[in-house]
């Protein structure tokens, strides 16, 4: 078994003679020479995906007035940011809906025009103190006059998701898009065989400190991501057959590009965000040539009919991302077309940057400073009385 | 020569003319038929391109009107923003006519004009608004 350490890669790549492909052209490697050549040929792997990410945000530090404000509510283009921090620092949200706007403009579009450039209101209240009198502010902020703006996205990268379908007579309109009645369409969002999470599946060399291409900038995996669930049942290959672990990821929103962060609006649903996110998978010995070899037909999802709005929803189907892609799949006897959401052609696009900049010396690979948790399930939220004998405030 | 779009309305009782080959027969039309959803009993719907000269045109609709059923020219037509594009392939979701289409050899996105139905659901359907309707452009 060849072995690579993380800085034996870096070496090659600072000299410019690292070899890197992206997760696609692994596969034909490893077909053309076989796992054991193909890890000690190749040094890293690339992977990418673009698609809607509703938990994503950025932090923001407007800088100080004259005279200041402890702002305690606050607004970008009309939409609400959270401001229960320090006096000039705000989260907004990619999800939350303009005042004045509604469904038609959300965080999603203020984190949009702030990457572009553009010139967004802030508005702010508070009920000002003896140290920072002021008690409103309406002014413009850009993203050159204002102090750090970073991405912050609790949950993104998604290991594997479910396809949806939606058994009953009425059209449903979700965050999984347009569903037609009576399983009319199947649709699905992941990028398969270019999809980070799904080319380490069990977290051997994607951690926390993972430097990753995000949203066109350099950015990192800081936390293993909200509703991580990597217990999920997983197939010989050790991939996920349903939604998996997922990352939180941190970079500085002024070093991104709106090529790669888009705000999106599902009708009847809401705002959300397509972020585009490609890690690079160092091969640091056979396994991971193998795992980096996963093709669209050793990944499989469950197709889950979302006309089921109380207690599990049922699995009608367990199909591979080779059948989804297809253009169309076997239900109940009958032939039903398959639509994608997140989009391969960007997948592909940043997989490509990603190993244009290894290639180029400038992105350098990192050695997780932890891991991510193999072992947590996700907790269900219950409705439920107060635990007997157990100790609550103002008891 | 001109080509029009049109959605023909049939009474419940009228659907069993065949009405294409009328038009092409007597009146020297091409005709293209891109949608149908003609069930017995009940008002039938026909979407067509027509194709033929400007009067044969206007005698074919006369025809229709005649035989009792009704007729709308598509005087919208649906515009795609493919710089803006980010092929997601959302749409195609909805598509009902498959004018919207992956190219499986690289994931764009293909819009074939012809054969859309200008139904709209696309508009909608899309996260980034890059579909949107134009008036007053007849096909
Ligand atoms: S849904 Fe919109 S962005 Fe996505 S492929 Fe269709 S037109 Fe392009
Ligand atoms: S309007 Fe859009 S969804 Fe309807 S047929 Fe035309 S392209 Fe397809």
């Amino acid at each position: 078994m060849s072995y690579k350490t993380i800085e034996e890669i870096n070496e090659k790549v600072r000299a410019g003679k690292a070899v890197v492909l992206t997760a696609e052209e692994m596969i034909d490697i490893v077909e053309e020479k076989g796992v054991k050549q193909a890890a000690k040929e190749v040094d890293v792997v690339t992977t990418g995906t673009f698609g809607p990410m509703c938990s994503s945000g950025a932090f923001i530090n407007f800088g100080h007035s004259d005279p200041p404000i402890k702002m305690t509510k606050v607004w970008l283009n009309d939409v609400p940011a959270f401001a229960g921090l320090a006096a000039v620092d705000a989260y907004i949200g990619a999800t939350e809906l303009s005042e004045s706007r509604g469904m038609e403009y959300g965080g999603a579009h203020v984190i949009e025009d702030l990457i572009a450039g553009k010139d967004i209101h802030l508005v702010a209240e508070s009920y000002g103190t003896h140290c920072y009198p002021r008690k409103e502010i309406s002014t413009y902020i850009n993203k050159n006059n204002i102090n750090q703006a970073f991405m912050f996205n609790p949950r993104n990268a998604y290991q594997n998701y479910n396809a949806a379908t939606n058994s009953s007579n009425k059209i449903m309109y979700t965050y999984m898009g347009t569903l037609l009645p009576r399983c009319g369409n199947v649709t699905y969002s992941t990028s398969g065989q270019l999809s980070p999470l799904l080319n380490d599946p069990l977290y051997r060399t994607i951690g926390i400190g993972t430097r990753i291409f995000f949203g066109g900038a350099q950015g990192y995996v800081v936390w293993e991501g909200t509703q991580h669930n990597p217990e999920q049942k997983r197939g010989e290959n050790g991939v996920p057959m349903g939604p998996a672990g997922t990352l939180a990821l941190i970079g500085d929103l002024k070093q991104m590009s709106t090529k790669y962060v888009r705000a999106a609006v599902y009708q009847q649903y809401g705002v959300s965000i397509f972020i585009g996110v490609g890690i690079p998978i160092p091969i640091i010995d056979e396994d991971m040539a193998e795992k980096t070899a996963v093709r669209n037909k050793d990944i499989y999802t469950n197709v889950i009919d979302y006309s089921v709005s109380s207690g599990p929803r049922p699995v009608l189907k367990r199909v591979s991302y080779e059948e989804l892609m297809s253009g169309s799949i076997e239900l109940n006897g009958k032939t039903v077309p398959t639509a994608p959401l997140s989009s391969i052609k960007k997948a592909r696009e940043i997989a490509n940057v990603l190993k244009e900049w290894i290639l180029k010396g400038e992105f350098l690979l990192t050695q997780p400073v932890a891991s991510l948790p193999l072992t947590n399930t996700v907790n269900k939220l219950e409705i439920r009385n107060r635990t007997e004998g157990v100790q609550n405030e103002k008891d | 020569m001109k080509k029009i779009k049109v959605t023909m309305y049939f009474p419940a009782n009228k659907i069993a003319i065949p009405l294409a080959y009328h038009l092409i027969k007597n009146y020297n039309l091409m005709v293209n038929i891109l949608n149908a959803d003609v069930s017995l009993n009940k008002v039938g719907t026909l979407v067509v391109d027509i194709e033929g000269e400007e009067k044969d045109i206007e005698a074919g609709l006369k025809y229709v009107r005649q035989i009792g059923a009704e007729y709308a020219v598509f005087n919208k037509s649906i515009i795609w923003k493919e710089e803006s594009c980010v092929h997601c392939g959302t749409c195609t979701a909805v598509c009902p006519s498959g004018a919207l289409k992956m190219d499986k050899s690289d994931w764009s996105l293909t819009f074939d004009k012809e054969k859309c139905l200008v139904c709209e659901l696309c508009v909608k359907a899309c996260p980034l608004r890059v579909m949107s309707v134009k008036n007053g452009d007849i096909i």
